[in-house]
């Protein structure tokens, strides 16, 4: 099975006017990985968009296209054992822990080889082994799930973290308000992550909430730090991401992250994505995150070699889990009677 | 054998479990200090501390929403819902995360916890408090759906609940809470999908539950002393897993059938065993089935009206007197 595109390891860079940056506290082998996750993201989301067409994926998905930055800085700052809690829109965030992309296209085919068999779909991705716990698609019931597992987190000692991310929209609805309170009263190691994308679904985030910043604004209620994040740059996010998760490790409690960011592609395959003026689209491309972050790789010092080898390895990789997927089978149909219960089944009588 | 009221009996369950298993915590809203608003859980903070035992928020989202992401991860959570009417504020993390998950996931998320809840009408508490909800929660893929009438029953299907792999939903009835029975002394574990035949009769099966339980049995003295009327109650317990082996037994040995229900009429518990009875033993019958249920109204405060809507003994009693002749 295609797994992660396994590239090379580089041959340190550590020379020239950019390896002081480059060897900073963040790394080259850290950016390298964040590189890499982004790329593996934005291939496969292309890609799945290209199947949507050929009518080989069904239904519809949320991309993340633009918005990769936020899920890398993040997963790379997370250990192999925390908790991901992400939304219906959340491929990118499967995917930086370490979940094959071959299981990813698989379900979003319907197809056997699938993280989930094909019985979840696009909006529903998990893959617990890597500690990605699920994709949610009703907004914002996450929140209180994701504070569940922190709480079991804590009382076992386990030391875990639980990372929750959610869209600017999620910050209007109850259970994230309940959610953060009941994160703050019992110090619960959660990192609330908000990706602010500027709009809800269709309507602007600025027009729905009296306050500038959806999640950044709403922080101080809960006794949190107000932290904004350039959710276009995985080093920020990154940095932010690792100081958060550390607090939340060492016992103190609870944070929450507004990385403000962008979607190039509407909120689904049904949605062009027209009510946003063109200008403010073309001025958020230019910024694309991963043009941006391969740009700083190069200015750091990391050969033009290292990058397009990932690019090429990442390509190959993605190419492979296509076929993979497209030759799976369709999921037996028993499986559509099976695992409503933990005896493998679904009788409710006898 | 200890006597214990249907309250003390809920006690009894939880610390029973939770010095069994360490995994086993429990949270809700007035439940530690307080020992719960219906006194269900006094003395549970005293022993176990407030680790276990937490008092949390007004957020029935982030009670239920904790105790699923505290299942996927290693523990047994127990969470309390004060009144089952408030199930609509957190029905969508009981309904649509709780319940599905396992089976979205193909079987990778394991959710062993349950939802106790004080639920039914019959202490004047209006519309808003006294709703018995229990075809909400049957109707649910992937709940399993619990209704105690007995404070042994209590004990013996919340421990069962609390061992569960699944999530269970627990139903108490309110109006039993002050029920005084005899419970057996050390450790009770009854399991889960089990009908009871609580009072053996030829002549008419009475399926009830909860509430309905007392009540069906009392109308089954009458109807033997007054009319000779030899009344088989089944106190059916559990809704999901649904025990229709004995269910469909029994009925077939009497040939008729009624069902008490406290929920209101449409779409009761007792609409889909009706269906199941008439499908598999309909040539067994000797008569229509005949649901008695509160009518399909919002429940009602003042005394006499509410005791008008919830099937009472005479209503029972004049039912079948009516319906068996």
């Amino acid at each position: 099975m295609a797994k992660k595109a396994k590239s090379k390891a580089p041959a340190k860079s550590g020379k020239g006017r950019g390896a002081a940056r480059l060897n900073d506290d963040i790394g080259e082998e850290k950016r390298l990985e964040m590189f890499q996750m982004q790329l593996e993201v934005r291939l496969l989301e292309n890609r799945a968009n290209d199947l949507f067409l050929q009518n080989l994926v069904k239904g519809t998905i949320h991309l993340s296209v633009g918005m990769e930055a936020v899920a890398a800085g993040c997963g790379a700052a997370m250990r192999k054992n925390d908790y991901t809690f992400c939304t219906y829109r959340g491929h990118a965030h499967t995917m930086v822990r370490g979940a094959p992309m071959t299981g990813v296209l698989g379900e979003l085919m319907g197809r056997e080889c699938g993280l989930l068999n094909g019985k979840g779909g696009s909006m529903h991705l998990t893959s617990v082994e890597h500690g990605a716990m699920g994709s949610y698609a009703i907004i914002g019931a996450h929140l209180p799930i994701a504070v569940g597992a922190a709480w079991s987190a804590q009382y076992r000692g386990s030391g875990q973290v639980s990372v929750c991310f959610f869209g600017d929209g999620a910050t209007n609805i109850g259970a994230f308000h309940e959610a953060l309170n009941m994160a703050a009263i019992w110090k619960l190691p959660v990192v609330f992550v908000c990706e602010n994308n500027l709009y809800m679904e269709y309507t602007p985030i600025a027009d729905v909430i009296p306050v500038e910043h959806p999640a950044a604004d709403r922080a101080s209620a809960y006794g949190m730090d107000q932290i904004l994040v350039d959710g276009n740059d995985p080093d920020a996010v990154f940095r932010v991401a690792r100081d958060a998760i550390e607090m939340a490790r060492a016992g103190d409690g609870p944070s929450i992250i507004e990385a403000k960011t962008y979607r190039h592609l509407g909120h689904s395959r049904a949605d062009p994505g027209t009510y946003r003026p063109p200008e403010e689209i073309e001025e958020w491309k230019k910024r694309d995150p991963i043009p941006m972050y391969r740009k700083r790789l190069l200015d750091y010092g990391v050969t033009e070699k290292t990058v397009s080898g990932i690019e090429d390895a990442v390509m190959k990789a993605l190419d492979e889990a296509t076929e993979e997927a497209k030759a799976s089978p369709v999921p037996a149909l028993e499986l559509g009677h099976t695992e409503v219960w933990a005896d493998g089944g679904s009788a409710w009588r006898n | 054998m200890a006597e214990l009221t249907y309250r003390e009996a809920v006690a009894a369950a939880i610390a029973q479990e939770m010095r069994r298993d360490e995994n086993v915590v429990f949270l809700g809203e007035d439940v530690a200090d307080a020992g719960g608003v219906f006194k269900t859980t006094v003395g549970l903070l005293d022993e176990f501390g407030p680790l276990r035992v937490r008092d949390t928020p007004i957020s029935e989202q982030a009670i239920v929403g904790a105790a699923m992401g505290a299942a996927m991860t290693g523990l047994r959570p127990i969470a309390e819902i004060m009144f089952s009417d408030f199930f609509a504020v957190c029905w969508d993390i009981i309904t649509n995360q709780i319940a599905k998950s396992r089976y979205m996931t193909n079987g990778q998320v394991a959710l062993p916890l349950v939802i106790r809840t004080a639920n039914g009408g019959g202490v004047r508490f209006g519309a808003q408090h006294s709703q018995s909800l229990e075809n909400w929660a049957m109707m649910v893929p992937g709940l399993k759906v619990v209704a105690p009438s007995t404070p042994a029953d209590i004990k013996g299907l919340l421990a069962a609940a609390i061992r569960d792999p699944d999530p269970v939903i627990f139903f108490e009835q309110k109006s039993l809470y002050g029920n005084k029975g005899e419970v057996p002394e050390g450790e009770h574990v009854d399991e889960l999908g089990i009908a009871k035949i609580v009072r053996p009769g030829d002549d008419v099966t009475i399926l009830a539950l909860a509430a309905m339980v007392p009540r069906a049995l009392e109308a089954a003295e009458i109807l033997a002393a007054e009319d000779g009327i030899g009344a088989n109650v089944i106190d059916v317990r559990s809704l999901v897993p649904l025990d229709t082996k004995t269910i469909l037994a029994e009925v077939s040995r009497t040939g008729r059938v009624v069902t008490v229900e406290e929920n209101p009429r449409l779409c009761g518990w007792g609409a889909e065993l009706s269906s199941i009875i008439s499908e598999e033993c309909f040539y067994d019958l000797d008569m229509p089935i005949v649901r008695i249920t509160t009518p399909h109204v919002p429940l009602p405060a003042a005394d006499d009206l509410e005791d008008h809507a919830i099937p009472s003994v005479s209503r029972i009693v004049e039912t079948i007197r009516r319906e068996v002749d």
